[in-house]
């Protein structure tokens, strides 16, 4: 009944190749689009926009950027954490460096920057897979957050390190600062994220997308095939740190508005960032999406659940809290290894055959 | 997706919505975490005196007061997430005591924006001192750049006064809490001729061989440390393990309180920290305390942290809310006050002896006055030794006052180049 695809003629290649080319699917997903740019801005507060949607989109563009590497690539990083930090510390040197230019350049260009620094730290994935990957991008994970500590040029001398976000503005609506409505974070954030989502989609379909799927199924298969390895692998990390870059220029400069490396960028992100990827879903957009969504929003719900709506201490909900996200995730990985993507992949197939499946 | 965001936020602020009351006070607190053991007990002494006054006084000038408890784990995006959770409470929240450097940082424009005053009481930015500049933030009695100072004036005092050519070494947690001293001691280093050596320790603090090494290997003459949570018990295991003399390592206030030094048994003996108000249990409001709060079976927590060295600073850091609410009850002649005017009480506090003897507190924290210029009290601390016998820390010095002269320009320095950077024009 639902995702029927009978009587949904295409005439035409572009028709065919579309990204969603069921009909329903395509207009669930304008109604989504929709509903996030003119519904939402008009009906939520800082709490909605603070603890709810900015970590969601933010996370959700870490989360695409890492998909690509890892999902898609097949090259495991443990740097997301040093590669936000590269992106938060850039737009923090340009925000401060050049303030009449837009914060929208500000941080494309942190990305940028991020995206040159992933390309540098990507270099070993040239001669060491798996496991050994890891732990080299695990060496840049500690490189860059020491370098951000150590060197005071980053935290432009600042007495104790810290990096604050000066209040910036574009199109004459502040963006960064304690003055901005939250309507105007959320939508700045909004458009990147579906830009980037956009850009990701496309890519992972295109010719570089089947690049990286191949050297992740079999690298010696695709060289074979005539896939550059060093082409390919390069440039899933640089793609993957141009978003990861935005995601932690955003996650400073419009979410948290003040940052310590250590402890915002620390190996905890990359690990956080790691698991949106593997619950949401490996190489699957919507999976990035998802599981952002299931570790953004699960503890904030289950702490309004149990210490605002059941009265709970604060500190039995908190622990709480730790266990039944450890259990979901361990549940969620038991029943569907590939992630939530999948199970809504399952899901959309019984939706097409539904009410008769034989 | 979208459903099931859109799911989770309806029913986030379904559930959201607090108890209705009249004087709302957050309490952003850590149980759970590498920091618990130093969050339980001040949070427990926050809540507990507050408990005490609506059970004993009917709250305050006849006003209950609601204590919203919000959890935080020490972490930045879950203190922001608590921030915007609670600023709407009840009546709304006057006063944020976030008891993390990190927070505080990030709620110091949030906050001057929403118009609700934030109490760092002994940590944050030190230079929210120049209430000109940060008309919200009050960190009121003492700061770490009083803190460093002390330390020296301490050894200073032990040396007779000249500690030229001497190596200190400062071991702190690296961050913007540790590193908020290092320029105040580098500015009296180069005033006094001692030399700082500096050994920074990454969150939460578990590791600290090197550092110690270190130390073993350039034997510097005395150690500061700038530590919280599971770090300070850390060091001074290590402190012990190469046999440094304790009684010349010297802890700020928030390293120095019973869960530090037990852990490493009889070696602490003699192990010093830094104090901006008097510790152990024997004063009257104690007995308050155990009879409406404790025997009543409504203590925060679980009621065993009475007469901590932490337990005492939560409760003096209601104490001081509470003295600010009064202020500001007189000042405007209501007993239902608003932000703003809990920002005028605080500006408008004077902590003086008599007040302190009529708490059922007397000698416990050094007389100040709080005043739009300053923002920060006076600068007056003490040194407190631990007896590993006795299970407890002591006071072993009169209360000093920090060096003027040095920490007054830095926080002018430091503020104005934030007010620059904010584009705030300083003014009271």
């Amino acid at each position: 009944m639902f995702y029927r695809e009978a009587g949904d003629f295409k005439t035409s290649y572009t028709d065919d190749s579309q990204t969603f080319p069921i009909k329903f699917d395509r207009y669930r997903y304008y109604v989504v689009l929709i509903a996030a740019f003119a519904v939402i801005p008009f009906l939520i507060n800082d709490y909605w926009v603070n603890a709810v949607l900015l970590p969601f989109l933010i996370y959700s563009i870490a989360a695409i950027g890492l998909n690509i590497l890892v999902g898609y690539c097949g090259q495991v990083s443990l740097g997301t954490g040093g590669f936000m930090a590269v992106g938060a510390f850039a737009v923090y040197k340009l925000m401060t460096a050049f303030p009449e230019i837009s914060i929208f350049i500000h941080v494309i260009l942190a990305g940028g920057i991020t995206a040159g620094v992933g390309v540098l730290f990507g270099l070993p994935s040239l001669r060491i897979k798996g496991f050994y990957l890891a732990v080299a991008t695990l060496a840049a994970q500690f490189f860059l957050v020491w370098l951000f500590n150590r060197v005071p040029w980053f935290y432009n001398y600042s007495a104790s390190g810290q990096i604050s976000a000066p209040e910036r503005s574009f199109l004459g609506v502040p963006i960064t600062g304690a003055q901005t409505a939250p309507w105007a974070a959320y939508l700045f954030c909004l458009v990147f994220c579906v830009a980037c989502a956009l850009i990701a989609r496309n890519l992972t379909r295109g010719m570089a997308g089947r690049k990286w799927m191949a050297i992740r199924d079999m690298d010696i298969a695709a060289e074979i095939i005539g896939v550059n390895p060093l082409k390919a692998k390069l440039s899933a990390f640089g793609v993957s740190s141009f978003f990861v870059g935005i995601s932690g220029a955003l996650f400073f400069a419009v979410y948290l508005g003040a940052v310590e490396v250590g402890e915002a960028f620390g190996i905890n992100k990359s690990f956080l960032v790691l698991f949106m990827v593997i619950i949401g879903g490996l190489g699957s957009i919507f999976g990035s999406f998802a599981g952002a969504a299931f570790l953004v929003l699960l503890p904030v719900l289950l702490k309004n659940t149990l210490v605002g709506g059941l009265g709970w201490p604060t500190d039995l909900a908190a622990h709480l809290e730790f266990m039944i996200v450890g259990a979901m995730i361990i549940v969620f990985l038991i029943a569907e290894p590939h992630g939530l993507a999948q199970l809504w992949r399952i899901a959309k197939e019984k939706l097409r055959l539904w009410p008769f499946p034989h | 997706m979208r459903q099931r965001l859109l799911t989770a936020v309806t029913a986030a602020v379904l559930v959201a919505g607090p108890a209705f009351a009249d004087l709302t006070i957050i309490d952003t607190s850590y149980r759970t975490g590498p920091y618990a053991a130093n969050g339980i007990p001040f949070s427990d002494g926050y809540q507990d005196y507050f408990t005490l006054l609506n059970e004993r006084d009917g709250g305050i000038g006849g006003e209950k007061i609601n204590l919203v408890e919000c959890e935080t784990g020490y972490n930045t995006e879950k203190g922001v997430e608590c921030y915007e959770g609670t600023k709407g409470a009840g009546n709304g929240a006057l006063l944020y005591q976030p008891l993390s450097t990190g927070i505080t940082y990030q709620l110091i424009p949030k906050a001057t924006a929403d118009g609700i005053p934030l109490h760092t009481m002994g940590y944050g930015r030190t230079s929210s001192k120049n209430g000109g500049v940060f008309p919200f933030v009050f960190n009121y009695p003492a700061n770490y750049w009083d803190g460093a100072s002390h330390a020296i004036t301490h050894i200073l005092e032990q040396n007779g006064g000249d500690i030229s050519g001497k190596k200190i070494a400062l071991v702190f947690h690296n961050s913007a809490y540790g590193k908020e001293p290092i320029r105040t001691l580098e500015e009296l280093g180069k005033k006094h001729g001692f030399e700082v050596m500096l050994l920074p320790v990454d969150h939460p603090g578990q590791e600290q061989k090197s550092q110690w090494l270190q130390i073993r290997q350039q034997r510097p003459d005395y150690v500061l440390m700038w530590g919280w949570g599971v770090m300070n018990q850390v060091a001074i295991q290590e402190a012990v393990n190469i046999r440094f003399p304790m009684e010349n390592f010297i802890g700020i206030w928030w390293s120095g309180s019973e869960n530090d030094v037990k852990a490493a048994g009889a070696g602490a003996n003699g192990y010093k920290a830094l104090a901006f108000h008097n510790l152990g249990s024997n004063y009257p409001v104690y007995d308050d305390l155990r009879k409406y709060v404790v025997d009543a079976g409504k203590a925060a927590g679980a009621g065993d942290q009475l007469g901590t060295v932490l337990y005492n600073r939560g409760m003096y850091a209601a104490i001081l809310a509470a003295e600010a609410i009064k202020t500001a009850q007189e000042m405007h002649g209501t007993a239902a006050i608003n932000a703003s005017q809990m920002r005028d009480g605080m500006e408008n506090l004077d902590m003086t002896e008599a007040k302190m003897t009529a708490l059922g507190v007397p000698n416990f924290g050094p007389e100040f006055k709080v005043s739009c210029q300053n923002h920060g009290g006076n600068g007056y601390g003490a040194v407190s030794q631990w007896d590993a016998a006795a299970g407890e820390f002591k006071l072993i010095t009169d209360y000093y006052q920090s060096d003027q002269e040095v920490i007054s320009a830095l926080v002018a320095e430091d503020s104005a180049a934030f007010a620059a950077e904010n584009g705030i024009t300083p003014g009271c």
